[in-house]
């Protein structure tokens, strides 16, 4: 027994010691975080997320080393699940040393988990998240670089009522808040644009779409919108084709992913997706980040990885001009997250941000891109159709006079 | 499925004919008169739906719609039905020996359908895959799925059951479920190192007689069946077939009824009880192992994860036809098959329901079920439980 004490004793001393040693060198370390699906069905543009921040932290980091700081990279795997993300945020607000987080890759978890990191002060800047509830709620901390849902299903609704002979189209979600916020705009807008609007469904199914398919080759849509993810809608339109549906199909950027290729096969070719974030290649200014990605990870980027990128350069920039403020110290995190939504004129490799009140970018790119091939080695070479600029819904209600022309163009303020 | 009267043996041309008609024609028109039954029954509630609301949504006619969706859902219906049909069979022979749910079952027809993805990717991979005859390599793929997923079940037998034989019934529930997360763990595991791929896709393209449908008109609309469709279909049959001349034909077929009837006098008799519980487990688990890559094929796409659902409506496809009860798994799976085909393809004209809604309709009609009949469709069958 008293050697059992004896050595619960040290055990503690050892423990009490290794916190202290740790706190000391804690001092001048600043941490950032990354929330993206690591693992499961969504995990190949969860990587490319990861890669893209860890990448951003290795060469933007710069500006902060030269003032003596240490900054480190902790990735946290959200599964693409709220409660898995909301746990990571519960856990990540707790280490102090933390003062942003780049993600996620889903609204539905982004959402909830924000709320976390808004109760703590901790800035968070994402990538990919294009429900409008990420940004409309108001929240200071919470901000993104990508577009939004709304304009984004407006986006597809305007190309899809060009492309010929559509005149009917059947929509189809996934029930979550991405899938059916997207869809539903998508819905809104194809039905002003004169194109008949013959369902607005939504499925949990993930295997087996036999069934849902029969109403739907019943009803003979000219279009198939899917509001979802790549790990749904490649596996819907690959059984889709075989039951001998031969119209168009068109999806919000949760298509984009080389994985979308690989589910869905030949059937996938010639479908079209709406994306806030065109491949790397699209962008003059990604050449290097591509190259440097390459040559760091051994794959291609995928998807977001670019954004991703530019949103930890995004917080870096945003943590300098705390600590700057701070006079050389470390920034508090309320500090850190005005800086960053102070942010103006960052250039990045996609583009020039600046936030809104709202955290949304004040401009925002939409493209509309095609499926070239069924290879997925060769997602990067799909051929973008349309593409143009749209202003925040902030921004677009400013330059108009009255008020409600204001309430109007912010859904769900 | 027949009763289980001992064969006398094919000494001469009659007892030919009995045993074909035992082992083959009886088991074949029991299916057929299970599918003919279900299919006509919801043919006639969809109509009966068609005349209660006529219009349910605006220039919607639901008779024009019922009329051309009509075998498009019978079809999808028979093919997921007899997938839910094989699994339920592992949940049944486990239960009529030893009186407990496997939970695990689930996750071995999820590793028969990525044992199917294996083989087939392999072939694929080795460039031999345009070279096979279909017909050889389904057969070459449900064989090793079969084998592989009959192993482990009889490997999880040993290890996380036959110890807790003596245990509270809550015990070895437990085990399954912990069996059930790590075979997910597992091959989750194993995908990631050895290919770094969550969604294991079947290279179904590569093989081109997977890639000609069987169209045919039919009244007002053309019905198009995949090819896999009819594998679904024939292997299920095929393997069902073999299944009821195993258990009713077969000494080691008697065996296993002997255990399930009474397990210790069946000992006292000189029968190997803990063989024949291994061999339960066997043909249980081979059977999820055929499902699973029959519906792998089906569907194209599997994941780690992919056995949860499929498992969780085979579990209650079997409670639905009688937990116990060989025939009334086969019952329950198509019945069950078949009310989720015709509510997918019906609901979504109900513009405040919709097919998000399936699954609970679904289930409330099996509640219904059970209210009235509680030991199943066709009951648990105490006197002779396999």
């Amino acid at each position: 027994m008293k050697f059992r004490q004896v050595l619960v004793l040290l055990l503690v001393v050892a423990l009490s010691l290794s916190v202290v040693v740790v706190h000391a060198q804690d001092s001048k370390v600043i941490k950032i975080a990354s929330q993206s699906p690591l693992s499961g069905q969504q995990s190949v543009v969860g990587t490319g997320i990861r890669n893209g921040v860890e990448l951003a932290i290795e060469q933007l980091s710069g500006p902060l080393t030269e003032l003596g700081f240490t900054i480190e990279f902790v990735p946290f795997d959200d599964q693409a699940t709220p409660d898995v993300g909301v746990n990571n945020a519960q856990l990540l607000v707790n280490d102090p040393a933390i003062l942003a987080v780049i993600g996620h890759y889903n609204s539905g978890v982004a959402i909830p988990s924000s709320e976390v990191y808004d109760a703590n002060n901790l800035a968070m800047v994402s990538p990919a998240n294009t429900n409008v509830n990420v940004t409309d709620r108001g929240l200071p901390t919470v901000n993104r670089i990508c577009g939004r849902d709304d304009t984004q299903g407006a986006a597809g609704a305007a190309f899809a009522s060009g492309l010929e002979g559509v005149e009917s189209v059947y929509v189809l979600h996934d029930t979550t808040a991405y899938g059916q916020g997207v869809a539903e705009f998508f819905a809104k807008a194809a039905e002003e644009a004169g194109i008949v609007l013959l369902n607005l469904e939504g499925t949990t199914e993930t295997a087996n779409f036999e069934g849902v398919i029969q109403p739907i080759l019943a009803l003979d849509p000219d279009l198939i919108y899917f509001g979802g993810m790549f790990s749904q809608a490649g596996i819907f339109i690959n059984q889709a084709r075989a039951a001998g549906y031969e119209g168009f199909f068109l999806g919000p950027d949760g298509f984009d992913s080389s994985d979308y290729s690989e589910l869905a096969g030949d059937a996938g070719v010639g479908t079209y997706y709406t994306t806030v974030a065109a491949p790397a290649s699209f962008y003059a200014d990604a050449a290097q980040f591509i190259e440097d990605y390459k040559a760091k990870f051994d794959v291609d980027p995928q998807p977001f990885a670019a954004q991703a990128y530019d949103s930890a350069g995004i917080a870096l920039a945003g943590i300098a001009a705390a600590v700057e403020a701070a006079g050389g110290e470390v920034p508090t995190r309320e500090a850190v997250a005005e800086a960053i939504r102070a942010t103006e004129g960052y250039q990045g490799i996609t583009g020039n941000y600046t936030f809104d009140d709202n955290g949304d970018p004040e401009q925002a790119t939409y493209v509309i891109l095609e499926v070239a091939s069924s290879d997925p080695a060769d997602w990067g070479t799909n051929a973008v159709l349309d593409q143009f600029l749209a202003p925040s819904p902030l921004i677009a209600a400013a330059g108009e006079v009255t008020p409600e022309a204001t309430a109007e163009a912010t859904p769900g303020a | 499925m027949l009763d289980a009267r001992r064969m006398t043996g094919p000494a001469s041309f009659r007892p030919m004919v009995e045993w074909g008609y035992r082992y083959i024609l009886f088991p074949i028109g029991q299916m057929l008169i299970f599918v003919i039954g279900a299919a006509l029954v919801l043919t006639l509630f969809a109509y009966l739906l068609a005349f209660l609301f006529p219009v349910p949504r605006p220039n919607i006619i639901l008779v024009d719609q019922v009329n051309r969706q009509l075998p498009g859902m019978i079809i999808s219906g028979i093919t997921i039905g007899f997938v839910y049909a094989m699994i339920a069979l592992g949940y049944t022979l486990v239960y009529g020996v030893l009186k407990f749910i496997n939970f695990a079952h689930s996750e071995i027809f999820m590793v028969g359908s990525v044992v199917g993805f294996e083989v087939m990717r392999r072939l694929g991979d080795a460039g031999s895959l345009p070279g096979w005859n279909p017909i050889l390599l389904i057969a070459v793929m449900v064989l090793i799925a079969m084998l592989i997923s009959g192993l482990l079940a009889v490997l999880i037998e040993r290890i996380a059951y036959r110890p807790l034989r003596g245990a509270p019934r809550l015990v070895p529930l437990i085990s399954a479920i912990g069996i059930s997360f790590f075979l997910i763990d597992f091959v989750r595991a194993f995908e990631a190192i050895t290919r770094n791929d969550f969604n294991l896709t079947y290279p179904i393209g590569d093989v081109a007689w997977f890639q000609q449908p069987v169209e045919f008109a039919l009244g007002v609309t053309s019905v198009r069946i995949r090819p896999t469709a009819f594998v679904v279909v024939l292997g299920a049959v095929i393997t069902l077939i073999a299944l009821n001349y195993f258990v009713n034909g077969t000494k080691l077929g008697r065996g296993i009824r002997a255990v399930s009837q009474d397990m210790t006098t069946a000992g006292l008799m000189g029968i190997n009880v803990n063989r024949m519980i291994s061999l339960t487990f066997f043909i249980g688990g081979a059977f999820g192992g055929a499902a699973g890559t029959l519906f792998g094929m089906n569907v194209g796409t599997v994941t780690p994860f992919v056995g949860f659902i499929p498992g969780i409506k085979a579990f209650t496809a079997a409670v639905l036809g009688g937990i116990g009860n060989i025939t009334g798994a086969l019952l329950g799976g198509l019945t069950l098959g078949m009310i989720e085909s015709f509510l997918n393809g019906l609901l979504v004209y109900f513009p405040a329901l919709g097919q998000r809604y399936t699954d609970v309709f679904a289930f409330s009609v099996l509640i219904l079920i059970l209210i009235f009949r509680p030991s199943g469709l066709l009951g648990e069958r105490v006197d002779e439980k396999v």
